[in-house]
């Protein structure tokens, strides 16, 4: 038996000020992560203050984009198509939630190695920030 | 400064109905707060201090709801943490009644998802302007998958099973059979929950709790108040409040809040896990129970599976007699929020009003430990520990 990944209607999501540099990237194709000039750390979501030491020293960098599977579940009711949500850790250290795509959702282990995709939001147009997915390298 | 022994629950009361069609969710409220009162032996006008969430009507909901009963308070409390926000009721209540703000403190939770139509695999809408959402809503969170994220990761990395998982739900079945209010009153086995239809792995139907139309009422009091009336005496001794998130993404979904919140309780209570004759524990889900377990201390970090395996959990026959009523996998989850049914469950072990099949001998400590949010993203765990006088 397989659960072969099908693209899903996906919500826009909503740009607030704080992060439209993180959007803008995605619509380039780039994952962008938070990094804390004060203390070193990464961050996910995206704050303006660091989480940890509350800096305002925060800094866009670029993602490797690629991960490793954290945990993830495949919904298979309530739903017209079966999807796979995931938190995904980042090699720079953040766990982010996300999606696991293109590919046998079956097939999807915690552990796996996962690198970036973005999928379209919205009416599929792209007027709308496509979201980071991931795909089993 | 502490609140132990500072306040009495003096009344409890769960609401019978299950689908409530013809009623409305303020109606509940107030049916709830009469069906408390009347436990206690106290009337409406002795109220002087009201609790509510979320789950009660309108925007200024306790403003609303204040009005809608015709009380006359001067403490107000609308703190909501989702299911747990009840536990966290009590213990603010017990805080105010020791600051001297009030004496009689009304609680109450009311709702009906049931004939709404409310159920965990839909997508949860958000309002605008919460800053996480743009990070979440799209990749399509629900409450199931929500917390099957916390049992995929507790199995990968403890080997925890979904038989070990069922027999959570087939303890509190065993419970259930014994409640005529409860919607499910089958006894279950883990083959028939593991053969259940699979909603988000590793959860199946059956590791889900129900959605029913209800609500319940709780009465804390001042002790001089407790004393002067006939019911046994419920002391509330330990509280504990712990919110939760994903930090900045140091993610960890095999930890809850109940690891902080329960310390905080016991500590303030002066007693152990190994005190504890009764624990009502939040059971959103199966994996729900089994991490707040091993939170709390009923047994190490990843030997919760083992810990709820071979009825360990029912009454009679296991170490920790838990959810009595059938719980919210079985009773009732009013509102999609369990937290005032644990407690009320807690309350009648400790007065020997459980039903006799289930009633637990010489209850003297009993727990209720409640989780509201989400495993797979925010929640907070309220602790609370109560005591027969
Ligand atoms: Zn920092």
């Amino acid at each position: 038996m397989a659960t072969q990944y099908q693209d899903r209607k996906i919500s826009a999501p909503a740009v607030y000020p704080e992060n439209k540099p993180y959007w803008e990237a995605a619509a380039k194709g780039q994952l962008l992560v938070k990094k804390c000039k004060a203390c070193g750390e990464y961050h996910h979501y995206p704050r303006s203050l660091c989480p940890y030491c509350f800096s305002d020293q925060t800094e866009w960098t670029v993602a490797k984009g690629t991960g490793t599977v954290y945990t993830y579940s495949v919904l298979r009711r309530g739903s017209p198509t079966p999807y796979a949500i995931a938190y995904v850790t980042l090699d720079e250290g953040p766990s982010m939630m996300t999606n696991i795509v293109d590919c046998d959702l079956d097939t999807i282990k915690v552990g796996q190695k996962v690198q970036v995709v973005f999928k379209p939001t919205g009416d599929g147009s792209g007027a709308t920030p496509p979201m980071p997915m991931f795909k089993p390298v | 400064m502490t609140i132990k022994g500072k306040a009495y629950i003096a009344g409890a009361f769960e609401h019978p109905t299950r689908k409530a069609d013809d009623k409305s969710v303020a109606l509940l409220h107030a049916e709830c707060a009469k069906g408390a009162l009347e436990d206690a032996g106290l009337s409406i006008r002795d109220v002087d201090g009201y609790f509510c969430a979320g789950d009660a009507p309108g925007v200024m909901n306790t403003v609303g709801m204040v009005d809608y009963m015709g009380l006359n308070v001067r403490h107000i409390d609308s703190t909501d943490t989702g299911g747990s926000s009840y536990m966290v009721h009590v213990a603010h209540a017990a805080e105010a009644i020791a600051a001297g703000k009030c004496n009689v403190a009304l609680i109450t939770l009311a709702g009906r998802p049931r004939s709404e139509g409310h159920s965990g695999a839909a997508p949860r809408m958000f309002p605008p302007n919460i800053p996480e959402v743009p990070f979440e809503a799209p990749y399509g969170p629900n409450t199931v998958n929500m917390y099957a994220m916390a049992a995929m990761r507790h199995m990968a990395l403890y080997g925890t099973t979904s038989e070990q998982l069922a027999w959570v739900k087939v303890a509190a079945s065993h419970h259930a059979q014994y409640n005529e209010h409860a919607m499910l009153r089958e006894v279950v086995t883990v083959e028939e929950v593991v053969g259940s239809p699979m909603i988000a792995d590793p959860l199946h139907r059956m590791d889900c709790c129900v959605v029913s139309d209800g609500g319940g009422a709780l009465i804390v009091v001042k002790p001089e108040i407790a004393r002067s009336l006939k019911r046994p005496l419920v002391k509330v001794i330990g509280a504990g409040q712990a919110p939760r998130g994903q930090n900045g993404g140091k993610v960890d979904l095999t930890v809850t809040g109940a690891a902080w919140s329960g310390p905080r309780a016991f500590e303030e209570a002066g007693v152990k896990p190994s005190d504890i004759k009764y624990a009502s524990i939040y059971d959103s889900f199966t994996i729900t129970v089994l991490l707040q377990l091993e939170d709390l201390g009923f047994c190490k970090k990843g030997e919760g599976g083992k810990f709820v395996s071979d009825g360990n959990l029912i009454s009679g026959i296991g170490k920790l007699p838990f959810n009595t009523d059938g719980g919210g996998l079985c009773n009732n989850h009013p509102s999609n929020r369990g937290g005032i049914t644990k407690i009320i469950e807690a309350v009648r072990q400790l007065r020997g009003e459980a039903h006799p099949k289930v009633q637990v001998k010489n209850c003297d400590i009993a727990l209720a430990q409640g989780t509201g949010g989400s495993l797979g993203t925010r929640h907070c765990s309220a602790t609370l520990i109560m005591e027969r006088e």
